[in-house]
């Protein structure tokens, strides 16, 4: 949304100009900020304010502006952003403004444009040809690209909450906490869904093995077949103990059915891996009718997309994992367009991993047994983070349920 | 004695239309202005004022209307910025003759416009200015600096009222006449907060330019027909003066107008 700077300055308290401009600027649907507020202290003295105006459009910004000007209001002019040139291939300029996952403008020669992606931890990359900026890591930089220095020219909108209706991110706003009405909770979590699906919005989860030992990949499968998943982030191991699973019903060699240890169990899991390095992958399996059940199996036939990230103590991998960790980070970031809801379920070194990788647009369901990993999730520069401490399988169970009822 | 400055109305005439008062269609009767402007003179001289003249000039009709000249406090005079070029030539003939007379000039930025005495009158120890159809606030804020003084911006919102001379008259009780329907909502709430002892003027007077008075003490020079205010007035221990100012009116003026104080205030507060 298009915003300006104004000043206003002089006997603005005891005119009443301050509050009529505030006023004014509520009444014509747009919203303020106050940068900086100085009141003078003797009757003569007189006072000053900085204010930031934010408009739903840009002719509306200017009717106000207009409007706001005859009150006094000077408009600040912006100043354009400052650049240096990338010192060599992967290494930013000194001083380089470092981006975090709020939606980002910059001032350039007289028009702002917008960041894309909205990526933390990144620098801005200016083509002022084009008019364009990019969020870049490290490795997207190339030796004299125009990288943005310093904060001048920036401005960062941050999150307004939405006021149209109370979802269970407002509900839900203070921190993690482990005797939550956790019904409720899901209850509006399985609306949040529904609500995206309606909205034509885009879900990603991201998984741990513990969906697959709890026993809820049945849970999972069904979310996957009804339509409500687009894209699935885990590592290796989510993805062997589910194919393990698949193949001969244990997880990690432990008996799902019954909870037993099956006989030689714990080599299932290493048999699994083999068997699909022999298929030559996963899609593959899925297509020789090697693997005909389970979560990757589901995501094959549904036409959901995955991506498998390596990690050091991945046993195989499977080939479809990606063990180069800058590799896999770019062939997420690729996936990520659209998403409107992440859930992360079971996984503290993905959920973190992905979490660094979207927008703070993006709504975040955070689901882990241990509730520091819940906290670190939901405390990540977002109020639209919503936190439960529980068992995957009870949780998922109850999610399908909801959903399959208002389905 | 109070000094007072008046223009002689000798090229005054309706030759532009810059209010919604002003129609070329219905010009001024000259001898009927002559007789009308000699009547606020005598009056303002009888009631033991020190008139003084600056000499009219061709092209310039509403040079009569001095209080537009600028604003005087002490031995300060800050000329006016005009809004409408029509006027703008006024400005320096008013200034060189201040300057004559002794007044160290003060000149506001030029982009700033501010209609003088028109737009800036004392009530209390703050000066109230309007603003919108004539004075900029970034007007109020300068002459704030150079006077060191609180000045109370209100938004004007009757163009019939375009000057805040025209609807706010402090009086010497330290009351003021005024017409609230001529401010926004603020406007009203910063006269009524900062102003004790209002007196609302209906606007069946108002459209008289009631509000268009020259407060002398005890002695207030106003427009005829204004019975109202008159009895209210009078309830307040002031005795009016009331005159024909037809020919004036048609130009969006009045007594007040006609008149700058010389100066308004000896110091600020």
């Amino acid at each position: 949304m298009p915003s300006e700077t104004i000043e206003l300055r002089g006997h603005i308290i005891d005119s009443l100009i301050l509050p009529k401009v505030l006023d004014e600027i509520i009444a014509r649907g747009s919203t303020f900020k106050i940068g900086e507020i100085r009141i003078g202290e003797q009757r003569t003295d007189q006072s000053f304010a900085r204010i930031e105006v934010t408009a739903p459009g840009a002719d509306e910004l200017d009717q106000l502006i207009l409007r706001l000007r005859q009150h006094g209001a000077e408009v600040m002019e912006r100043k354009s952003v400052q650049l240096a040139a990338a010192p060599a291939d992967g290494v930013y300029p000194q001083g380089f403004y470092v981006t975090t996952n709020q939606q980002t403008f910059v001032q350039l020669e007289g028009s702002e444009v917008e960041v894309q992606p909205a990526l933390m931890n990144s620098a801005i990359v200016v083509d002022l040809v084009a008019k364009r900026a990019q969020a870049t890591k490290f490795y997207g930089v190339k030796k004299g690209m125009e990288i943005v220095v310093g904060h001048q020219g920036i401005r960062v909108a941050p999150l307004q909450r939405s006021t149209a209706r109370a979802d269970v991110f407002e509900l839900m706003s203070s921190n993690v906490s482990v005797e939550r009405p956790k019904s409720a909770v899901i209850r509006e979590m399985a609306r949040e869904f529904q609500r995206s699906r309606e909205e034509h919005g885009r879900i990603l989860v991201v998984g741990g093995p513990a969906i697959v030992h709890t026993g809820a990949a049945e849970h999972f499968e069904k979310l996957i077949k009804w339509g409500y998943i687009q894209l699935v982030f885990a590592g290796n191991a989510l993805a062997a103990q589910d194919i393990e699973n698949a193949l001969f019903g244990t997880s990690l060699g432990v008996n799902l059915e019954n909870g037993g240890l099956a006989h030689q169990g714990t080599q299932n899991h290493m048999r699994a891996i083999n068997a699909i390095r022999g298929a030559g992958g996963i899609r593959q399996a899925v297509a020789s009718g090697l693997l005909k059940r389970g979560i990757m199996y589901t995501c094959v036939k549904n036409d959901v997309d995955f991506v498998l990230a390596g990690s050091i103590g991945d046993d195989g991998p499977l080939p479809d994992v990606i063990t180069d960790a800058v590799e896999a980070q770019k062939a997420m970031r690729a996936k990520l367009e659209g998403i409107t809801i992440a859930m992360m379920m079971g996984t503290m070194l993905h959920s973190i991993a992905v979490g660094n990788l979207l927008p703070a647009t993006v709504k975040k369901l955070c689901i882990d047994i241990n509730p520091g990993v819940v906290t670190k999730l939901t405390d990540h520069g977002s109020f639209q983070a919503v936190g439960l401490v529980t068992d995957i399988e009870p949780f998922l169970r109850e999610l399908t349920d909801f959903i399959e009822e208002d389905r | 004695m109070r000094d007072l400055l008046l223009c002689p109305p000798d090229y005054y005439g309706i030759e532009y239309e810059i209010n919604p008062w002003m129609s070329r269609a219905r010009g001024a009767d000259t001898p009927l202005v002559q007789a009308q402007w000699r009547g606020l003179h005598e009056k303002l001289l009888s009631l033991g004022c020190n008139v003084h003249l600056v000499p009219p000039q061709p092209k310039l009709p509403d040079m009569v209307f001095t209080a537009n000249a600028g604003l005087t406090v002490g031995r300060k005079f800050i000329p006016s910025n005009f809004r409408h070029k029509e006027r703008a030539g006024e400005a320096p003939f008013f200034a060189e003759w201040m300057e004559k007379h002794g007044y160290e000039i003060v000149w506001l930025p030029d982009d700033q416009f501010f209609e003088g005495e028109g737009d800036a009158l004392f009530a209390g120890d703050a000066l109230f200015c309007g603003y919108k159809f004539r004075t900029d606030v970034s007007a109020h804020r300068s002459v704030a600096d150079i006077l060191n003084c609180l000045v109370i911006s209100v938004e004007l919102v009757d163009p019939r009222f375009y000057h805040i001379d025209t609807c706010f008259c402090p009086l010497t009780d330290g009351g003021a006449v005024w017409f609230p329907a001529a401010f926004d909502e603020y406007g009203q709430r910063t006269i009524r907060d900062h102003v004790p002892g209002l007196i609302d003027v209906v606007e069946e007077e108002a459209a008289h330019f009631s509000c268009n008075a020259v407060v002398l003490e005890r002695e207030v020079v106003l427009p005829e027909g204004a019975p109202e205010l008159m009895k209210a007035l009078g309830k307040r221990g002031f005795n009016c003066h009331p005159l024909p100012m037809s020919e004036f009116l048609k130009a969006g003026g009045a007594c007040k107008c006609l008149t700058m104080l010389m100066p308004q205030r000896e110091s600020v507060a």
